[in-house]
């Protein structure tokens, strides 16, 4: 393996995030506290509780899924797109790396960067609401497993994309909908029993139950279905960033 | 110049062919061998295929059929073995412009596998005149120092092979000399190096052996100097003490071109006929009463030579 490569793709990126440390983490911490200003303290006042808990603190686990998502794709989206877009892809492909060491590089990046910001925003909740994690380890295993498949879900975006709009396309008009439609704010049992039944194909809804289970415990869902539906997306988007390597789609002429 | 090539070949290319959809043969047929130690020069019109092949012996394009085999490995299944031993230069300034020059060159290094050594990027760096420019960003630099952080980061990892792709294109004459001094002082270290260029005068004064490439077809591979030699024409230029309108009738068969206003008759003759009629002509110009005050000879360049080349194969 070679792990010097590996390195130095990682430090690459990281070092790209520190060079844009407020687009990185200052500026998804400030849209979060502005969700608990805006839906925490001036809506949460009319809704006192779901399921037992105060509606500022149901949330922290919505709002921390919202960002590591969105953060996920765009950091390893941009990642392998920044050097499709300015031609240093040609460096990583005649370098002796394999396939599975560019991913490592990137996707690990980009999760660590998701995980730090899930991080802060967890700590900037605590200035807000009150919060108390009944399963620490799992909720840590949940934000782990979630930063990783949706930096892997980025990756294959940034390969896809031929441009800046592409680039957007997905995280603008599915996953923030997807997000937002998946219990982020709300309980699903608080939806009327038709939209219950669509939300079910919601995979969004799974990744939420199950980290607000680690949280709270409590879930929309059976939270061995969240761990099940995780592990399928990612091995979804494993299979399908190695038949990208193997067929050389949108990277090898 | 030292030259430490041997015989031993360092690249085989057998059979490779390229086709892009939906059916444009960027290469078609490629046999080649390159020998260690040795200055290759890859000549060949714009979209001749130069960049293609390049691009498919260092891992970037892959072949559509052939293969390529470096230190006698598979470029395909042993790509850990054989890249590791190749530096590319590319054609296009594609740089990381918002990393400094330090960090682009060592993180080139880290890709390739290779531990980090600072004071060997700071050797390539001071060779190439960047070592003031090491904490620069590099979209601050002017072309040509960008052309240099290329180079350095191709250096980085202390490759065998190094591909120059139009190394020199859009660079002043000055640093152009920087670059052949350099590439002179690799081979001398023992590196491979394989250039393409549009400046004939550069693999004239650089290259050990030439590959003419034209329409993805390698046209000629020869030693520099047996092709000038065997290719080569020499012209002879007599300076008239009178100028001429037109040539005579009696010197039709020497096919004589007048140049600069009628002042100086020019001869163009083969080297490696067994007589050039050099004679004859000096005889036929006397009896017709042409004197002529001066005489020099001028060898054809390799320009010459891949024009005509080109032409013959068009």
């Amino acid at each position: 393996m070679n792990t010097e490569a590996v390195k130095s793709i990682y430090i690459f990126e990281m070092n790209r995030a520190r060079r844009t440390i407020f687009q990185s983490i200052i500026s998804p911490v400030i849209s979060t506290a502005l969700y608990f200003i805006v839906f925490g303290s001036a809506i949460g006042s009319r809704i006192t509780q779901v399921d037992g808990v105060s509606y500022g603190s149901f949330i922290v686990p919505g709002l921390i899924m919202l960002s590591v998502l969105t953060q996920s794709i765009a950091n390893a989206s941009f990642g392998i797109y920044f050097p499709k877009f300015t031609g240093t892809i040609y460096e990583i492909l005649s370098a002796p790396v394999s396939s599975f060491e560019i991913v490592l590089g990137y996707v690990g990046a980009a999760a660590t960067k998701s995980l730090i910001l899930g991080l802060v925003i967890l700590a900037t909740a605590y200035l807000f609401v009150p919060l108390q994690i009944a399963h620490p380890l799992w909720m840590i295993s949940f934000l782990v497993l979630t930063c990783i498949t949706f930096s892997l879900f980025g990756f294959i975006i940034g390969v896809w994309a031929d441009g800046f709009e592409k680039l957007q396309i997905i995280p603008l008009l599915v996953i923030t909908p997807l997000v937002f439609l998946g219990g982020t704010f709300y309980s699903i049992s608080m939806l009327p029993p038709l939209w219950q039944s669509i939300s079910m194909f919601n995979p969004v809804v799974y990744l939420v139950s199950g980290f607000r289970w680690s949280f709270f415990e409590m879930a929309d869902v059976n939270v061995g279905l969240s761990l099940f539906m995780i592990a399928l997306f990612l091995t979804t988007c494993l299979v399908i960033i190695w038949r990208i390597f193997k067929t050389g789609y949108k990277i090898k002429d | 110049m030292q030259r430490n090539q041997t015989n031993q070949s360092v690249i085989r290319i057998e059979g490779l062919n390229k086709t892009y959809e939906p059916d444009f043969e960027a290469l078609r047929k490629i046999n080649l061998t390159i020998r260690r130690g040795e200055i290759f020069a890859l000549l060949g019109p714009n979209g001749a295929g130069k960049t293609t092949l390049i691009s498919i012996i260092c891992g970037i394009t892959s072949p559509t059929s052939g293969r390529v085999l470096i230190n006698g490995k598979n470029i395909v299944r042993d790509y850990r073995a054989t890249r590791s031993v190749v530096g590319l230069v590319p054609q296009e300034l594609t740089t990381d412009a918002f990393e400094t020059v330090w960090h682009t060159v060592s993180f080139t290094r880290g890709l390739f596998g290779k531990k980090p050594n600072p004071r060997h990027i700071e050797k390539i760096l001071r060779q190439l005149t960047l070592w003031a420019k090491k904490d620069e960003r590099i979209m601050n630099l002017s072309g040509g120092m960008k052309r240099r952080v290329l180079i350095a980061k191709a250096l980085s990892h202390e490759p065998d092979i190094l591909f120059l792709d139009e190394p020199t294109a859009g660079v002043d004459v000055e640093l152009r000399k920087d670059m052949w001094d350099l590439v002179r002082g690799l081979q001398k270290n023992g590196v491979t190096i394989i250039l393409t260029t549009h400046y004939i005068e550069e693999a004239e004064e650089m290259a050990d052996r030439i590959g003419i490439i034209n329409r993805g077809e390698l046209i000629l591979v020869e030693d520099k100097k047996t092709l000038m030699r065997k290719l080569g024409t020499k012209r002879l230029y007599l300076e008239l003490q009178q100028p001429l309108e037109k040539i005579p009738a009696r010197l039709k068969p020497y096919d004589l071109k007048l140049a600069n206003d009628g002042n100086c008759i020019v001869y163009t003759y083969d080297t490696r006929a067994k007589k050039t009629g050099i004679t004859a002509l000096l005889q036929d110009l006397s009896e017709s009463k042409i004197k002529f005050r001066d005489l020099n000879t001028s060898k054809s360049s390799l320009e010459d030579i891949f024009v005509d080349l080109l032409k013959e194969n068009t």
